[in-house]
């Protein structure tokens, strides 16, 4: 069973240490959900699952192997849904997601993937119509359009409303029941009241750490 | 390479479909040249002695204008991070967009040069030179730009900077162009400088996507 | 909540106690005797007369340009490879420096130029070239104050120092051959091949001035960078590490 871990992660960024001695770990199927006060850290924890940032301290890997020796590989196994939606305005929808799968070697219908969110009358409408909701609809349909083992949702309900989460819910079920692992930042239900929890202010510094 | 020219495809369908862009720096380009026979006259000698450099300098700085937005919109959208984040080397997708930058600025100045040579009196020994020198020279300028675009991001005062990086490392582009021109006109072997600018864009080829993707990978970690 | 080691280099903050006031007294001495010799025991040259005298500045200022854009392009390597973060403060430290070093030169250059060459100015080869180097010099120091996070600055104006550093010799190749393409009217070289040991004296005491001084302004923006950094730490400890210990709080009054 494969296995996306951290190990002892500790991370500064504009100088200040926002975590440390932080681990975690996600098997195949699994989900994690990151809990914590504005300022923990969360964002910051799934940029670096990510690889955009890279830990002070600790190592995160897969299946053993640390990430950042093969970075591309990484990012071949991964989604990740920031706080931007990178619709281009002038790109119809379907233009936009067929972008994003084209630079991965395994891709699904697009069709499919709009269906899933709802948005297939979408399909050949301009970015710029979109509202800010149809807009996170696309940003999610992305992540359907190629298959990729791990999901890393920072707030991916921003904007939805409850068909769309209840859509969300559906894929992220069906995600997992393939195998693949969740790892989110949310305070909304998305169907996974069976993640594991990982709570980032027990991993703030305290003042006599210092 | 397939993603590589997904990505150069996309730059140009968005460079297509927001119009405007190539059509500006073209426009700037000829505008900015005209500006001379106002300054210095309209006596053909003299704008015939200087219409090369004049030509060269008008160029950099178009070429320079447009390249403040390489990044700077993906950046903003989010569409930068996430082709970070793809199986796709950064260093491909800078070169990528790089030469997409390219085929919608460079290429369009090239198109307009014999029009400006007219109106700068441009000997006519010199006109293929112009052109040859401008073909090899303006990628030159994308690449060696490219690393200057991807610095700026997430800075205050983007374009103003971007300029004061980048004009004095166009410097030796300009000068091997402009002394090629000139060669040229005054009946001389151009053949070293043309060699010269040659090799500049073939080191800067390697060089400047690994920069630029070293630049936009700690632009990232913010 | 911790200071990093970022702000809090302790090592070198005491390192750099101690060398400091060796470099204050090493400027102070060598400028005294540099000076001494440069304008009252040295003779005046049989062509240039006095006006030689501009030179015991003017060439260890040039010297000075290139080294420091040299030491600010390794500090930046050393920072960016190895993230050590004093060499990302020396290396952002010793740009203004750097930079008036590169001023002192163009304007003692011009001061000389006047009385040698008729005219302020000269499209000379090497005037050029240490005139896009000041040109350089202010590109990083825009680029590394232009962040609101100062470690984000250094480290892309520290990808700029070492662009620019490629790029130096490339520039100065340029330069010299466009010189020679348009020959300017004949130009006497600063300090030609043979230069007197009555000269050589005031030259090397006067680069080792500079030099000493280099080392003591350096020590003194570094130590006030990481003081900034300090100030700064403590700031975001107020935003993101609840308030501050009862005994730092002031004692009374609220603003």
């Amino acid at each position: 069973m494969v296995l996306f871990s951290g190990d002892n992660l500790r991370c500064f960024r504009g100088e200040r240490t926002v975590f440390a001695n932080l681990s975690f770990c996600c098997p195949g199927g699994g989900a994690l959900l990151l809990r914590g006060p504005n300022g923990t850290g969360k964002s910051t924890l799934l940029r670096l699952m990510a690889g955009l940032l890279k830990a002070e301290n600790g190592t995160i890997a897969w299946d053993g192997a640390d990430i950042a020796d093969e970075p591309e590989d990484h990012n071949g196994r991964l989604h990740y849904v920031g706080h931007a939606d990178a619709v281009k305005p002038v790109l119809t929808v379907t233009e936009n997601i067929s972008f994003w799968a084209a630079l991965r070697p395994q891709q699904a219908q697009i069709s499919d993937a709009l269906a899933a969110f709802g948005i297939d009358y979408l399909a050949d409408v301009p970015g710029r119509f979109l509202s800010a909701g149809q807009k996170r609809r696309v940003t999610l349909a992305r992540i359907i359009a190629s298959p990729a083992r791990i999901w890393l949702l920072d707030e991916p309900t921003t904007a939805l409303d409850a068909g769309a989460i209840v859509d969300l819910q559906r894929e992220i079920a069906r995600h997992r029941a393939n195998g693949g692992m969740v790892i989110a930042s949310t305070h909304a239900e998305i169907g996974l009241a069976d993640a594991e929890i990982l709570n980032l202010d027990a991993f703030q510094l305290t003042e006599q750490a210092a | 390479m397939s993603g590589f020219w997904t990505i150069v495809r996309r730059d140009l369908k968005l460079a297509q479909r927001q119009g405007m862009d190539s059509y500006m720096v073209v426009a700037f380009f000829v505008i900015a040249v005209v500006l001379f026979p106002f300054g210095v006259g309209p006596e053909a000698n003299i704008l015939a002695r200087i219409s090369s450099g004049v030509i060269w300098v008008a160029a950099l700085l178009a070429a320079m204008l447009s390249l403040e937005r390489l990044f700077q919109i993906d950046f903003e959208d989010g569409s930068l991070e996430l082709m970070a984040l793809q199986p796709v080397p950064l260093e491909v997708v800078v070169m990528a967009k790089i030469t997409a930058h390219w085929l919608t600025t460079g290429l369009p100045l090239l198109v307009a040069t014999p029009l400006l040579a007219v109106f700068m009196n441009l000997p006519y020994e010199g006109f293929w030179v112009l052109v040859l020198t401008l073909a090899i020279g303006t990628p030159s300028l994308s690449l060696i730009g490219a690393i200057g675009a991807a610095l700026i991001l997430g800075s205050r005062r983007g374009g103003v900077l971007l300029s004061l990086l980048i004009l004095p490392l166009y410097i030796p582009v300009l000068i091997f162009g402009v002394s090629a021109v000139d060669g040229a006109i005054s009946g001389l072997s151009v053949k070293a400088h043309l060699l010269i600018m040659a090799g500049l864009l073939v080191a800067a080829l390697p060089l400047c996507p690994w920069a630029g993707a070293g630049a936009i990978r700690q632009a990232l970690e913010t | 909540m911790i200071f990093h080691k970022y702000a809090n280099p302790n090592r070198f903050l005491k390192l750099a106690t101690t060398i400091q006031p060796w470099a204050a007294g090493a400027t102070g001495l060598f400028f005294v005797t540099g000076l001494y010799f440069a304008l009252l025991a040295s003779p005046g040259d049989y062509q240039q007369g006095e006006t030689v005298r501009i030179m015991y500045v003017h060439v260890p200022a040039a010297w000075m340009a290139m080294f420091c854009y040299t030491a600010m392009a390794m500090a930046a390597a050393v920072g960016l490879i190895w993230k050590h973060p004093v060499a990302d403060l020396a290396a952002r430290s010793t740009a203004p420096i750097g930079a008036c070093f590169t001023f002192l030169a163009l304007f003692t250059g011009s001061l000389w130029g006047k009385p040698m060459w008729g005219t302020w100015w000269v499209w000379d080869a090497r005037l050029t070239s240490v005139l896009i180097l000041f040109f350089l010099y202010l590109g990083y120091m825009a680029l590394a104050n232009a962040f609101d996070d100062p470690a984000r600055g250094s480290k892309a104006a520290a990808i700029l120092a070492l662009v620019g550093a490629v790029n130096v010799p490339v520039i100065k190749f340029s330069v010299d051959w466009w010189n020679t393409l348009h020959q300017p009217a004949s130009v006497v070289k600063i300090g030609g091949p043979a230069i007197h040991s009555s000269m050589l004296v005031p030259l090397i005491l006067m680069a080792l001035a500079f030099k000493a001084y280099y080392i003591w302004v350096l020590l003194i923006r570094i130590r006030g960078e990481i003081n900034a950094g300090k100030i700064r730490a403590l700031r975001l400890r107020q935003v993101h590490g609840g308030p501050p210990p009862i005994a730092a709080r002031p004692s009374q009054g609220v603003n």
